[in-house]
């Protein structure tokens, strides 16, 4: 852990602006360069960013649910996503759109989220037991 | 029957995703991985029962049109192998709790295995190279973590050496790919294929040769042949007895099945690569049944052992033909099922007698353990009327057929070998008299995960007519490059054959 007056307050207002670039190349991804994966790197490096200035709890408490959960909801996510191409007798992984006014939602984005999620508790669940071993 | 391709994928996944979910009960978790590899099992034989030995089925992943898309492909050879992964990973868990009575082996477990499995499964299905290539890293990274999980000094640089030398693999296969690409302008295996075909009729084949060379070298490595087989006896015999009888049985085999796609359909008519391959699996026979003649563990033994396995299906796959092909598929799966027995046997030897043969002895007084070793060990060695004798029969007629009599001359001498081995470990593990009584029986419920394998070897030995004939018809369907091609065109409807370049661009956004 870094003590560090400097980059711990950097970091309180670092933090949630890398959450929204991480959010907003989730959302980008589908069009032009970005996606679920890139995101959801940038949302594991604010965990370990937190995790290695902050100590690992905080880490831990920014995240929510343990990092396996996240893995699971994730993978779980962009699985079921290919899921309604598949039952209405379609290709796995056919995408699935309906409009609310003019937002345009489809499955796609929630084979994204999954990504995003699977990356970010992977990226967790690898780099704070790391950092939780230190003396 | 897009369902169908799909669910050996989907559903091993899946299964990690609730075991991941479960991760405080292991038990619950040992069952999901039970269901899930059960579910496996069936769908491959639901599979193999709709396709037979002719059949083709596509599904083309987000109803994305081939050139651009990524489509799945199930013939007689995916599914079988489908299968008889689904019943490897099914018997490692069943060993583990029945045979071995493990108790919790950590929360990753049964997830990392699961999603092994449906690694192993995309690999078998997938029709795309870069698709291939995907799930050689799930395959990889799963396998990583099984390996280096329990975290012992011996686990931790065996993975090292396992994933350093991977990861070299994976590079070139990378390499090649992006040459693949560059040149022929798709990546589905069967239109790079019909390129390469074309390309070379008009004598300028040679930059998609130099890819077929890096994926060549690449499959290699991964298949464990010579001389790039390094990782393989260095990490083996180091992790718990259930994930290295899974690795035994499947790991180094979906790189033998990439190299028999490799030659049939990706680089058809490549005669090159059969004349190195040729090289390549005599040497791989017999440096690897030398190598296990001088160790002196039963898991180090059996690791040698699979690499001179390698070099049959190298050499079986060198000959090339429908024949060749058909026995190398029929080699593919009885040498899984045995392969995965013997380590199976071989971790109740090493968890009861420590590793090194000379302090083993007496297990001979567990009858059905016996059994259950020398059924796999003597069909290993290829005699009748074991699934090993017809499996080599078919290599040593296919290379006798092409004239390839060194083949022929060195699979014998390898074969001979391989027999003195496994008497080795008879004599040492089971026949010496032992130094103390043996108090504990080994029971038929404990021995019936390797029994259950054992049986299988017997019944593909005995049932070996119907078993080649179906092989047979798959070998030659494998070597029918437009069948491929006609599938997934029949599936998108195109009435013309279009290039595959020009169908990439028109789909780009």
């Amino acid at each position: 852990m870094i003590r560090s007056p400097i980059i711990s307050t950097t970091l309180s207002w670092l933090s949630p602006v890398l959450i929204t670039v991480a959010l907003f190349l989730l959302l980008r991804g589908h069009h032009e360069p970005g996606g679920g994966f890139a995101g959801g790197l940038i949302a594991g490096l604010v965990v370990i960013l937190e995790g290695s200035t902050r100590g690992v709890a905080r880490a831990r408490q920014i995240l929510r649910l343990p990092p396996r959960l996240w893995m699971a909801l994730g993978l779980g996510a962009a699985l079921a996503s290919g899921l309604p191409g598949l039952l209405s007798g379609q290709a796995f992984m056919t995408a699935a759109w309906f409009s609310i006014g003019t937002l345009k939602l489809g499955t796609p984005l929630l084979f994204d989220l999954g990504v995003f999620a699977l990356v970010t508790g992977v990226t967790a669940s690898l780099a704070l037991p790391l950092m939780e071993d230190e003396p | 029957m897009n369902a169908l391709v799909v669910s050996p994928i989907l559903l091993p996944l899946l299964g990690a995703v609730l075991a991941l979910a479960w991760r405080n009960s292991p038990a619950s978790q040992a069952r999901i991985a039970l269901w899930t590899s059960a579910g496996v099992i069936v769908i491959g034989i639901s599979l193999l029962a709709a396709l037979g030995g002719h059949g083709l089925a596509i599904t083309q992943l987000g109803g994305w049109p081939v050139p651009a898309g990524i489509a799945l492909v199930s013939d007689g050879l995916s599914a079988a192998l489908v299968t008889i992964a689904g019943l490897m990973i099914f018997t490692a868990v069943a060993y583990r709790r029945l045979s071995l009575r493990e108790s919790d082996p950590g929360h990753c477990f049964h997830p990392l295995l699961l999603a092994l499995l449906g690694g192993v499964c995309g690999a078998f299905l997938t029709a795309d190279l870069f698709n291939l290539f995907v799930w050689f890293e799930v395959i990889l990274i799963s396998s990583f973590a099984l390996l280096a999980m329990e975290g012992r000094s011996q686990q931790i640089r065996a993975s090292v050496s396992y994933v350093l030398l991977n990861l070299i693999a994976s590079a070139l296969f990378l390499i090649g790919l992006g040459l693949v690409y560059g040149k022929a302008g798709t990546l589905a295996m069967a239109d790079v294929g019909l390129i390469y075909q074309q390309a070379s009729a008009a004598g300028n084949g040679g930059s998609l040769d130099l890819a077929f060379a890096l994926l060549l070298v690449a499959f290699a490595i991964k298949a464990g042949a010579f001389p790039l087989y390094a990782w393989l006896p260095a990490s083996y015999h180091t992790p718990s007895h259930a994930v290295s009888a899974v690795f035994a049985g499947l790991l180094t085999k979906v790189g033998v099945y990439a190299l028999i796609r490799l030659t049939t359909q990706v680089a058809p008519g490549a005669d090159w690569i059969r004349e190195v391959l040729v090289v390549i699996g005599m040497l791989t026979m017999l440096m690897g049944v030398l190598g296990a003649a001088c160790q002196s563990e039963v898991r180090r033994i059996l690791s040698y052992h699979i690499i001179s396995q390698i070099g049959y299906l190298i050499a079986g796959i060198a000959i090339g033909g429908p024949t060749a092909i058909a026995a190398v598929v029929f080699y593919l799966i009885h040498h899984i099922v045995v392969k995965t027995n013997l380590f199976l046997v071989g971790g109740i030897i090493d968890r009861h007698r420590g590793a090194t043969l000379s302090r083993a002895a007496g297990l001979a007084s567990w009858t059905l353990l016996t059994i259950a070793f020398l059924v796999p060990a003597l069909s290993l060695a290829g005699i009748p009327p074991l699934s090993g004798f017809a499996a080599k029969l078919g290599i040593i007629h296919a290379a006798a057929g092409a004239e390839r009599y060194g083949i022929v001359a060195v699979a014998l001498i390898t074969g001979l070998l391989t027999l003195y081995s496994m008497i080795k470990i008879y004599i040492a593990a089971f026949w010496t008299p032992p130094e103390r009584v043996v108090r504990h029986r080994f029971g038929l419920i404990r021995t019936s995960p390797m029994l259950g394998l054992a049986a299988l070897t017997v019944v593909m030995g005995l049932a070996a007519g119907p078993v080649a004939n179906w092989s047979q018809s798959v070998g030659t369907l494998i070597h029918n490059v437009d069948a491929y091609r006609r599938l997934a065109q029949v599936e998108t409807q195109i009435a013309e054959p279009t290039p595959p370049h020009d169908a990439l661009v028109r789909s780009q956004p």
